[in-house]
């Protein structure tokens, strides 16, 4: 019995063993793409001084308290300098600090919503993929509806619903961003439920729930990842339009559309309120497409319907 | 399946498509809000003046019938009164469409003259300068927000170099064509007066650039990786071998099986210039259903937000439903692979 045991044990440490090669040779050649690929370096490199900016800012910013509520009026409107990097806005808060800050928000603002509308996708797209007919129809149906507007149109429609918040905000787009999900998933799920290692363990007597997250979900996961990376980018660019129209984040947090609706109002004069805030956002989301388009090489995901 | 029965089919779901969203839009303007009535009229109205309000809408009556009030008002043309302007929102919005529709054909313009030469000639250079130019430039055009795009162009274009105006469609002393279209550039044209078409056209050229920036930078690429595709096909090495000029087998064979994948994107890419124009019409003061739109917003001006929505989810299927069926005409492949879909 206790050699049994023994054998069992060892049997299946070798079998995680092998299990973890694999795995590791896998991250060995998509990291070795990735390396390879100056698109997705540089990409990845924006993204991560973006973040570290972000969740380091009562630390490396120089005037940690202007982020919020905060007036100088001396020092209203003082061009670029040593001091002000980006010079000050219309209240002599100092811009570099609240770009940075403004990062904060805008990358809260992307986790939140597609934390909330990825895995929501995903699962409607693999119930209508897996189980078809009127599920499939019901679920289907309503994300064509959901997609026949502009996403921001949409979003804005939602908001109008409503007094303007940026919770409130995240909550208009993410009702929205589940269908692209829904979408992708869909139809992977449905071109996968055929192949024979599913048809396998359906025959075997695999519960649904086991096929739907054991053998189809880890096949669309590579596709999930790269579209939701690119997705960032478009969440952010959703939340800084929504804010540059006053129905996003109210001020006096620092959010970039924000501060870029308040400094538009200075220009030709005061451009650096416009200008900083204008390369910053830019900076942000072109990281975040950059990095997407080097995942899509690495894992090799087809360009379709992405 | 045949054409006609694929066309059918096409419509059939076309109309699935606006009922729904008619029925969507009835609940984020009518139930969401709440008290449609009471936010209209403010928190100082009396509590009569608000049931007056309410009885006038017909807010008084059930869900369902409202919404049946709300869907046959529809066919008759009746929108509803704005709160704002006091006149039938279907009025207001023949009013202001002109000018977003002249913006939005102009931000097409701009994507097929720059995006699809620029997705050939990076596609003929492949991994060249100009395909990494092209690829610097479309990426951008995709990260940039489109109001990002209007200012600087303002800063740079009216303010340093002083060549293009700021804002509006037509300059204050520049008389108005008279209206026929309601598109100023065509206006201007029937009447012949050549002065009001050039400054028309000026005031156009930056915001139209910057609802098309998006649209530029994602056909570039489609234009790019399609060609690639086909460049590899059998029947393009057969046409290199006989000899036949590069030039020619580029813009001749090529192009033209590859137009299918950009067209089928217009779709996406008009999407997002209606979503783009909302943005850039505010920056440029552009009086268009975009601006109109977020005016009613801001104001909670519901039967106007509705009506909004309504035109541009109307503009958006009937422009997918169009390309749809281009697409199946002429490529039969699409027809078929739709029927097994289907099964």
């Amino acid at each position: 019995m206790k050699n049994k045991q023994k054998v069992l044990s060892s049997v299946n440490s070798e079998f995680t063993t092998t299990q973890w090669m694999v795995l590791k040779d896998k991250i060995g050649r998509a990291w070795y793409r990735f390396r390879r690929n100056s698109i997705s370096i540089t990409g990845g490199s924006m993204v991560l001084l973006v973040i570290l900016l972000a969740i380091l800012a009562p630390y490396v910013t120089p005037y940690p308290q202007h982020a919020g509520a905060f007036t100088d009026f001396l020092n209203a409107f003082q061009t670029p300098s040593k001091s002000h990097w980006f010079g000050t806005d219309e209240i002599g808060r100092d811009l570099f600090t609240r770009v940075i800050f403004g990062y904060r928000i805008s990358l809260m603002l992307a986790v939140i919503v597609l934390g909330i509308s990825v895995p929501l996708g995903v699962i409607l797209g693999l119930t209508a993929g897996y189980f078809g007919g009127r599920i499939e129809t019901i679920i289907m149906r309503t994300t064509d509806v959901f997609l026949a507007l502009p996403p921001l149109v949409m979003a804005l429609a939602i908001c109008a619903a409503f007094t303007p918040t940026i919770e409130r905000a995240m909550l208009a787009i993410a009702s929205i961003w589940w269908t692209w999900h829904c979408r992708l998933v869909h139809g992977i799920t449905r071109s996968i439920k055929t192949e024979e290692f599913v048809q396998a363990s359906w025959v075997i007597g695999d519960s649904h729930f086991r096929i739907i997250f054991k053998d189809i979900l880890p096949n669309c996961m590579s596709a999930i990842i790269v579209k939701t990376t690119l997705d960032v980018g478009f969440v952010i660019l959703i939340g800084a339009g929504l804010s540059f129209l006053g129905l996003g984040t109210q001020p006096p947090k620092s959010d970039l559309g924000t501060m870029i609706s308040y400094g538009a109002q200075y220009l030709p004069t005061k451009w650096w309120t416009t200008v900083f805030p204008s390369f910053a956002i830019l900076f942000l989301i072109l990281g975040f497409n950059l990095l997407g388009d080097g995942l899509r090489d690495m894992l090799d995901v087809e360009t379709e319907g992405i | 399946m045949k054409f006609s029965q694929f066309l059918i089919r096409r419509l059939l779901y076309s109309i699935l498509v606006l009922l729904g969203l008619s029925i969507l839009i009835f609940i984020i303007a009518r139930i969401l809000p709440g008290d449609p009535a009471r936010l209209a009229l403010g928190p100082f109205a009396s509590k009569e003046q608000v049931e007056h309000l309410r009885h006038n809408m017909g807010m008084d009556k059930s869900l369902p019938l409202q919404y049946w009030n709300y869907i046959r008002g529809l066919f008759h043309g009746d929108l509803g009164l704005s709160f704002q302007t006091r006149r039938n929102v279907a009025l207001d919005i023949t009013h202001y469409l002109p000018a977003t529709v002249e913006l939005i054909t102009m931000a097409i313009l701009w994507v097929f003259v720059i995006g699809v030469p620029l997705g050939v000639l990076s596609a003929r250079y492949k991994d060249g300068w100009l395909d990494n130019t092209s690829r610097v430039i479309a990426f951008v055009g995709v990260s940039v927000p489109p109001f990002v795009v209007g200012l600087i162009g303002q800063l740079v274009f009216s303010y340093v170099l002083g060549i293009l105006p700021t804002t509006g469609r037509l300059a204050l002393l520049t008389p108005n064509p008279p209206t026929i279209t309601g598109l100023l550039l065509l206006d201007s044209l029937i009447a012949g007066n050549f002065d009001t078409f050039g400054d028309a056209l000026k005031h156009i050229l930056l915001p139209s650039f910057a609802v098309a920036m998006t649209g530029i930078g994602q056909i570039t690429r489609i234009t790019r990786s399609s060609m690639i595709d086909v460049s590899s096909k059998d029947y393009i090495e057969a046409a290199r071998a006989f000899g036949i000029p590069n030039r020619y087998v580029t813009f001749k064979y090529m192009l033209k099986p590859s137009f299918i994948a950009p067209m089928t994107i217009l779709g996406l890419s008009f999407a997002s210039q209606l979503g783009n124009a909302f943005l850039v019409e505010t920056v440029f003061a552009w009086p268009g259903i975009a601006k109109y739109g977020i005016r009613a917003i801001l104001r909670k001006d519901f039967n106007a937000i509705m009506g909004v929505v309504l035109i541009i989810g109307l503009a958006f299927v009937m422009v997918n439903f169009i390309v749809d069926v281009l697409a199946g005409y002429i490529d039969p492949r699409i027809r078929i692979q739709e029927e097994t879909i289907e099964e």
